[in-house]
């Protein structure tokens, strides 16, 4: 079989973003090639949330915040697209603190579906089930699909955050510190899950949790106050890493 | 003991301890740790476990004593506020008991207004209201969903927020004068049910749109960002999220000023309130007694002339117009607080 070198599926060429006189990231290049898990580590504040929300252009809801340079995702560069909700549809986003809309558990999972016009009572079903399947929420909620999101605990909320975040069959996934509020055996089965996902998709992977980013990800990156570190496969990262601050960061003498 | 003394003990101790390690040594030990404790909480001293260990010492005992005379400062003060109401109701009341009676309400006055009921000033109102309703809600909810949604902090924005804030400081009289302006005149609505109305309905706006506003900021951002991050536009975002949250306040609003409305009389005095404009008491026509053109009678109009202009009335007529009055407002008073607490209930987060 003939590989075509494939592009790469997210790519930040020379990215700053500011807010205000803050700089959030600094002339950030990067490319994230199609269904690998791409771990993103660093101190708090070094511009990972930033970064996940460049993708997404949730930037633009953040008051003051411009972007120079250049973020494509596939072939198109995402500054220019008209249709940003179709841009926000392709890509899931699972930010840290859980976020459960006022809405029963069931339309919670089928919200974003139904935002894009799905209705068919028997494919949302079959999908909201899957979907929870997949976020180990399922054996939790089946009984009680009809009872407010806001009403769950606060690590089954993100679980319910990831299961809507992966209702629109996203293209990309992107999961910041999902695992913050979950149990570590939970945590576990879901990372197995993830495992399985990136044979579909591309999955973008920030977190805190070092030996995490060390199970998951196919390469990672560090990044440190607003500038991306170095990058490089997992193993190399961990085990041997160029840049000495990286070396710190991962064997935990600094950070 | 004093913090050297000890630590030179301890010192000992460690050393003693390496020798042979007795109980004895780990007794004085507890000792030294004992008296630490009791020099930093004298109470601890006293029998442990028992109800000594919880006796209030003097700080504690003035402490409460201040708590309670600011409490009582302030409980005084928050049923102040009742005391007035209690003495205006009851004096209406009292004032207004012989008269009051179901014929009153759907009687029209009669008699160079000196005897009758007050059907006619009554529907007057409640048109009066129910039109001012229908044209301040829309424009008012509408735009507050505008300016809390929409726009970001920008000078259009402060611009419109400036506006408001200053229409809602405008006196009700002068609001009166640029009704006869604006809609008698200039729209040719000439002296009108609907020229009141639209002029009752520009007072009431800013009122609307701020507590609008209020009610749809208390939804979280968080809400919304998730939306957004799920490919929801924002119209779908309000419309599924926002709205069904914020509705309780809303309405909240827009009632408090329906209430509002029903007591203003500076706003309609020039603008179409009369002094008499009979209407049918009974039969069908009583249903619908004013059109939007006719000129009307208003409670709080009504109740202004019988005090000043109207020679030889009972005194019982002036004040039960006032009851009635005064009940119109509070029945829609207690029915934004019913919603409130019925939406309130269903609340989801």
């Amino acid at each position: 079989m003939i590989e075509v070198a494939a592009k790469p599926h997210i790519q930040f060429e020379d990215v700053t973003v500011r807010y205000g006189a803050k700089v959030a990231l600094r002339g950030v290049s990067l490319e994230i090639p199609r269904r690998e898990i791409f771990g993103i580590i660093g101190p708090a504040n070094s511009g990972k949330t930033t970064f996940l929300k460049c993708i997404n252009r949730m930037i633009d809801f953040v008051a003051g915040a411009k972007v120079e340079g250049k973020v494509s995702v596939g072939e198109e560069d995402v500054r220019r697209i008209r249709n940003v909700y179709s841009l926000r549809r392709k890509i899931g986003m699972v930010f840290p603190l859980p976020v459960g809309l006022p809405l029963t558990v069931y339309d919670n999972v089928a919200y974003a579906p139904r935002m894009a016009g799905m209705s068919n009572r028997g494919e949302l079903d079959e999908l909201v089930e899957k979907c929870l399947r997949q976020a180990m929420l399922w054996d939790e909620v089946k009984e009680r699909l009809n009872s407010l999101g806001t009403k769950l605990s606060g690590g089954q909320q993100q679980r319910l955050t990831l299961a809507r975040a992966l209702s629109l069959r996203p293209e990309i996934l992107c999961l910041d510190e999902f695992s913050i509020a979950i149990d570590p055996v939970t945590t576990m089965k879901i990372e197995d899950v993830l495992l399985e996902l990136k044979k579909e998709m591309t999955i973008v992977l920030v977190t805190n949790l070092l030996q995490q980013a060390r199970r998951l990800a196919d390469r990672t990156a560090f990044f440190n106050s607003s500038e991306l570190v170095e990058v490089g496969p997992t193993e190399k990262m961990f085990e041997g890493p160029e840049n000495p601050l990286t070396l710190d960061y991962v064997s935990g003498s600094f950070g | 003991m004093t913090e050297q003394e000890i630590g030179a003990d301890e010192t000992v101790l460690r050393v003693v301890r390496s020798g042979d390690g007795s109980a004895a040594v780990r007794a004085e030990e507890a000792a030294v740790g004992s008296a630490r404790v009791s020099r930093l909480f004298p109470a601890a001293d006293e029998q442990i476990g028992g109800l000594e260990t919880f006796a209030p010492t003097d700080v504690e005992r003035a402490k409460a004593r201040r708590q309670g005379i600011a409490r009582t400062i302030f409980m005084l003060m928050a049923f102040s506020l009742v005391i007035p109401v209690i003495l205006i109701l009851g004096y209406l009341v009292v004032k207004a008991w012989p008269v009051l009676s179901w014929s009153f309400l759907v009687t029209n006055p009669e008699n160079r207004m000196t005897a009758g009921g007050i059907w006619a000033p009554l529907v007057g109102t409640f048109c009066l209201v129910l039109m001012s309703l229908l044209i301040a809600a829309p424009i008012g909810v509408l735009a507050g969903v505008y300016l809390n949604e929409y726009t970001g902090d920008n000078w259009l924005r402060r611009v419109i927020s400036l506006g408001v804030m200053n229409l809602a400081g405008v006196p009700s009289i002068v609001h009166g004068l640029f009704g006869v302006g604006a809609f008698v005149y200039f729209a040719h609505m000439q002296r009108s049910l609907l020229a009141a109305a639209c002029t009752v309905a520009v007072m009431t706006l800013p009122v609307i749109i701020t507590s609008t506003r209020e009610a749809l900021a208390s939804v979280p951002m968080s809400f919304r960002e998730a939306c957004w991050n799920l490919g929801a536009s924002r119209w779908q975002t309000i419309r599924t999220i926002v709205l069904p949250n914020s509705i309780s306040g809303i309405l909240t609003g827009v009632i408090l000023q329906v209430s509002r409305a029903a007591g203003e009389t500076a706003p309609i005095l020039f603008t179409g309130a009369v002094f008499y404009a009979r209407v049918a008491d009974h039969g069908f026509a009583s249903w619908a007694p004013y059109g939007p053109s006719d000129k009307f009678m208003a409670l709080s109009y009504h109740l202004f002339t019988l005090s000043t202009s109207v020679k030889d009335v009972s005194e019982g007529l002036q004040f039960s117009t006032a009851v009635v009055l005064v009940a119109l407002v509070l029945a829609f008073n207690s029915l934004s607080i019913f919603l409130r607490v019925y939406l309130r209930a269903r609340k989801k987060w």
